[in-house]
């Protein structure tokens, strides 16, 4: 996408030369390292792992949810456990997997797209990092704190946590708000890092207009979430007060308004879905021109679209609670606005589909999950469509079927595309390929389990089946079932993932021939203009970049 | 069974592949919304298959021609890329016409759904003064749909009448556990009927397919809605909103019947509810035997769901009866927990003297507690009063 004015051999050079700065200034050795790491590349690695750490504890809770739902009756949980795990189902795979993966990817990325030799804040860096394996302690504890004695009793609220049910929880909804305020200040702190750093670290010449478009969307990203979060934490703050400080905010008897919380929630809700969304969006905006070699359609339009979804997701949080008895005019508004979403998220999939056109492509596992998302996303997002529709909502609101819609929109929008993401730069940052075999396996794996376990939902949800239940009636046994299969499937080919992980980045025989800086002959962008692996500092000279052409 | 579930999942999975859209899968499986009842419910029905019809051709389109580009423009068929695609008309006009057409698409949607938004939304007010001349703004009937953990309260103020609903158990429900209540919510049909929702304690929403509609009950709030039921049926549906541990255990069954039914009914409650009313009066003493019979239905139905029925509870959340500190210790304390609650438990303090009296002789005297005490409805009374003070 962006091209140098250099030549590939001076270019070859300038890497070559960071490669030898290297021995003399390379990484310290042992754990400080990684503690006291101020290394765009490191800490990206560390929020990776993390991702991947919770990526399997929250996989792991899902397996329990489909193994209890597999057939009706209570088989494994008690129902106060069922919820406790289907609440920190969402915790760990949002806050724990999604948004440090992505901040992985940015922490990896930014500096290498736009000619920087680090972040702009690299000891931020480190805070907003350990600040996660903290919420994550906090997490834990808030749920394996009931089982202890005096303990109290468990999180039964799901991951909205609404007020009064969550008035009436023991202390581990105290352990999860403090994990939420963790949470919500390390990636603010990551987000401020990433403003500050593709604000002033640009290479000379390179206009905001000429930055890949991963940058862009964690620009937008960024915004999104410093403008959220804080409303969040102002939400669950007074959640905590009402709970141990006699405050009635959200309790009817004290005067106080328990859908003002639902409000709040959401408020940070709606838009969180685009924080989890917009990131992966970025990296398949690489992948798709890469491997259909030809440059990315509409990136002026992309770059708008972006910005008309982030704007409209911040103002249409009440469809979350079109049941709350809201009046006409409001709900009308509502149901208005979150159809008009579907025009920039219209726009994104032309872009994408306009990409692969007259293309001349190859299927490496980064595209097939990138051709994947294509078709899957669009689908999520339309049932979004449907249940934007007022009236329509009034049945499908609390149904297996928005359990169905909000997967189809998250599993591939925000977790499939940062897996083409690691799959098209994981041979960048390790200097080794991966297996692209049981890349293959994994993709084709993942795909069919997770059809296999959300498509059903759909049938579940329309006829009549709430979400939220450890137990239902026999009636909705068959489909349950389907799903519960696809959803052990979907489970299992996460170990093939890892092992792909593990030997791409740890094993796996030295190749005698050393990775090209360009792995893919499609990509295009200054990282591949770096070695692989790239140096410990990335862009010590910055490089000259021309104006993107259009 | 295992194999006959397997099976029935094959053919279930065929269903869906198959026979996406026809009568027959829809009929077997329940893959669709079950038939509407009410005209809200007809109008929800109508918009739903628009939008279901309309993201279906949409979604084969995309697929469409993703796959036509995935088999035709791929290298190792030679394809050399377009470079100047985005320089064709198409890229130079495609950013105005896609969201144009989508626009076009949304505004079909949002056209066909505002009209029935409306026609749902506002419930009407006021009653029907002349019952001939009804029109779609005026109501025949009010009743209050009040959300409590795990178990509903319906109130006919016009009528005085109120039944509780609770979840039966598998033993009793067969094939409708979960989806089958103890008291079903009679409803007339052919009349509009206003319906109140609030809670008591957390948030809960009552949502019944064929009827067409779902609201939050929720404390401090009165949310409205109304519905029109056109056949006579059972219609079964739950508690929709996560309320705590037996969420799963609170089915919703609303049972439409006749015009004369429903007032045969009504004139059975309310001579019902006159007789425990007169027997509640009585300045009765009960004797231990009669109390435990009436303590033992009233435990059975309300208060096992949380304590058990063998009064073990479940702990750490409801605490056990079986040798509990308040079932075996001192009177005053164990009748206060109970017209007072604590913690998640609520104040059972509307339940009639007699019925607090019998229950708590019950907890006293069984599963091994053998305080060997009777309590009157008198004591109950007392402790009232005590408790009046107390607060002053």
């Amino acid at each position: 996408m962006t091209t140098l004015t250099h030549d590939e051999t001076i270019g070859h050079d300038e890497a070559m030369e960071h490669a030898h700065d290297e021995a003399h200034h390379g990484p310290p050795k042992g754990i400080k390292r990684w503690l006291f790491s101020t290394n765009h590349k490191d800490i990206g690695t560390m929020y990776l792992l993390f991702a991947l750490t919770m990526l399997f504890m929250g996989g792991a809770s899902a397996m329990v949810i489909r193994a209890e739902l597999f057939m009706p009756g209570l088989q494994f949980v008690e129902p106060d456990l069922y919820n406790n795990i289907v609440t920190n189902h969402a915790y760990m795979m949002i806050f724990g997997a999604v948004m440090p993966a992505a901040a992985g990817l940015a922490n990896w990325m930014i500096p290498m797209m736009i000619g920087a030799p680090d972040m702009a804040l690299p000891r931020m860096n480190n805070l907003s990092f350990w600040i996660l394996p903290a919420a994550a302690v906090m997490l834990l504890l808030s749920f394996v704190v009931p089982f202890f004695p005096g303990g109290g009793s468990q999180i039964n609220t799901g991951w909205t946590i609404y007020p009064p049910l969550s008035l009436k929880v023991g202390m581990s909804m105290d352990f999860l708000i403090f994990a939420i305020h963790l949470l919500g200040i390390s990636s603010i702190l990551a987000s401020i890092n990433i403003i500050v750093t593709l604000f002033n670290m640009r290479a000379p010449n390179m206009r905001l207009w000429d930055m890949p478009m991963f940058c862009w969307t964690w620009l937008i990203t960024a915004f999104l979430l410093i403008l959220v979060v804080p409303v969040l934490a102002g939400g669950v703050t007074m959640l905590l007060f009402d709970r141990n400080f006699g405050t009635s905010f959200f309790d009817a008897a004290g005067g106080g308004d328990p859908v003002l919380f639902q409000h709040l929630f959401w408020f940070f809700g709606h838009p969180e879905v685009y924080v989890l969304l917009l990131p992966s969006i970025g990296a398949l905006s690489h992948v798709i021109p890469a491997f259909s070699r030809k440059p990315l359609f509409g990136y002026n339009s992309l770059v708008g679209a972006m910005f008309v979804v982030a704007t409209l997701g911040m103002v249409v949080w009440a469809h979350h609670q079109y049941t709350i008895g809201m009046t006409l005019g409001a709900v009308s508004y509502f149901m208005l606005g979150t159809i008009l979403i579907s025009i920039p998220v219209g726009l994104m999939i032309l872009n994408f589909i306009a990409t692969m056109w007259r293309g001349s492509m190859t299927f490496e596992t980064p595209m097939l999950f990138a051709i994947a998302i294509v078709i899957m996303f669009t689908f999520g997002g339309l049932t979004g469509v449907m249940l934007a529709v007022v009236p329509a909502d009034m049945q499908y609101h609390d149904s297996m079927f928005v359990v169905a819609h909000f997967h189809y929109v998250l599993l591939p929008g925000a977790l499939f595309g940062l897996y083409a993401g690691i799959f098209y730069w994981l041979p960048k940052w390790t200097g080794r390929m991966y297996d692209e075999f049981m890349g293959k396996v994994f993709f084709w794996t993942t795909t069919i389990g997770f059809n296999l376990t959300f498509f059903p939902q759909h049938f579940l949800g329309l006829a009549g089946m709430p979400r939220r239940i450890v137990d239902y009636n026999v009636q909705f046994v068959e489909f349950n079932m389907i799903s519960s299969v696809g959803g052990f499937i979907f489970g299992l080919s996460h170990l093939i993932f890892l092992y792909i992980i593990i030997k791409c980045v740890w094993g796996g025989e030295k190749s005698d021939t050393k990775l090209p800086n360009k792995v893919w002959d499609g990509a295009t962008g200054l990282e591949w203009k770096l070695s692989s692996p790239p140096p410990f500092h990335s862009w010590t000279t910055p490089p000259h970049v021309e104006h993107l052409a259009k | 069974m295992v194999t006959k579930t397997i099976k029935h999942s094959i053919y279930a999975a065929l269903a869906a592949i198959n026979l996406l859209f026809t009568k027959l899968a829809i009929a077997e499986y329940g893959m669709n919304f079950p038939e509407p009842v009410t005209p809200i419910a007809r109008d929800i029905y109508d918009v739903h298959m628009l939008t279901m019809g309309i993201i279906t051709i949409i979604l084969i389109i995309v697929t469409a021609i993703v796959l036509y580009a995935v088999f035709t423009f791929r290298k190792d068929k030679g394809y050399e890329a377009d470079q100047e695609f985005h320089h064709s008309w198409f890229g130079r006009w495609s950013w105005v016409l896609v969201p144009f057409l989508v626009l076009l698409i949304d505004l079909t949607i949002a056209g066909k759904a505002q009209p029935i938004l409306e026609f749902l939304w506002e419930a009407p007010k006021e009653e029907c003064s002349d019952k001939h001349q009804a029109n779609d703004k005026c109501y025949d009937m009010v009743v209050k749909i009040i959300g409590h953990q795990w178990w509903w309260e319906y109130e006919y103020p016009d009528l005085g009448i109120t039944v509780e609903s609770r979840y039966l158990p598998e033993e009793k429900a067969g094939r409708d556990y979960l989806r089958a209540v103890d008291n079903n919510f009679v409803l007339p049909v052919g009349k509009k009927i206003r319906f109140l929702q609030t809670s008591v304690d957390v948030n809960h929403a009552y949502w019944i397919p064929e009827l067409g509609f779902k609201k939050d009950a929720i404390a401090g709030y009165i949310t409205e809605t109304w519905a029109e039921i056109e056949k006579e049926g059972i219609y079964r549906g739950q508690c929709a909103e996560l309320c705590g541990t037996w969420h799963a255990r609170m089915p919703a069954v609303v049972e439409a019947v006749s015009q004369e039914k429903f007032d045969a009914w009504v004139k059975h409650k309310q001579a019902e509810k006159q007789k425990a009313l007169a027997e509640a009066m009585s300045n009765r003493v009960w004797s231990k035997d009669e109390l435990m019979v009436k303590g033992k239905a009233i435990y059975d139905v309300k208060c096992a769901a949380c304590h058990k029925p063998d009064g073990i509870g479940l702990p750490p959340v409801f605490p056990a009866l079986k040798g509990s500190k308040i079932a075996t210790g001192p009177l005053d304390e164990h009748i206060q927990i109970v017209l007072v609650g604590k913690g998640t438990m609520p104040s059972w303090k509307a339940e009639t003297d007699l019925d607090i009296a019998a229950l708590i002789t019950y907890e006293r005297n069984s599963w091994g507690n053998n305080m060997n005490q009777v309590v009157q409805a008198k004591d109950i009374k007392q402790a009232r009063v005590h408790l009046a003070e107390k607060k002053q």
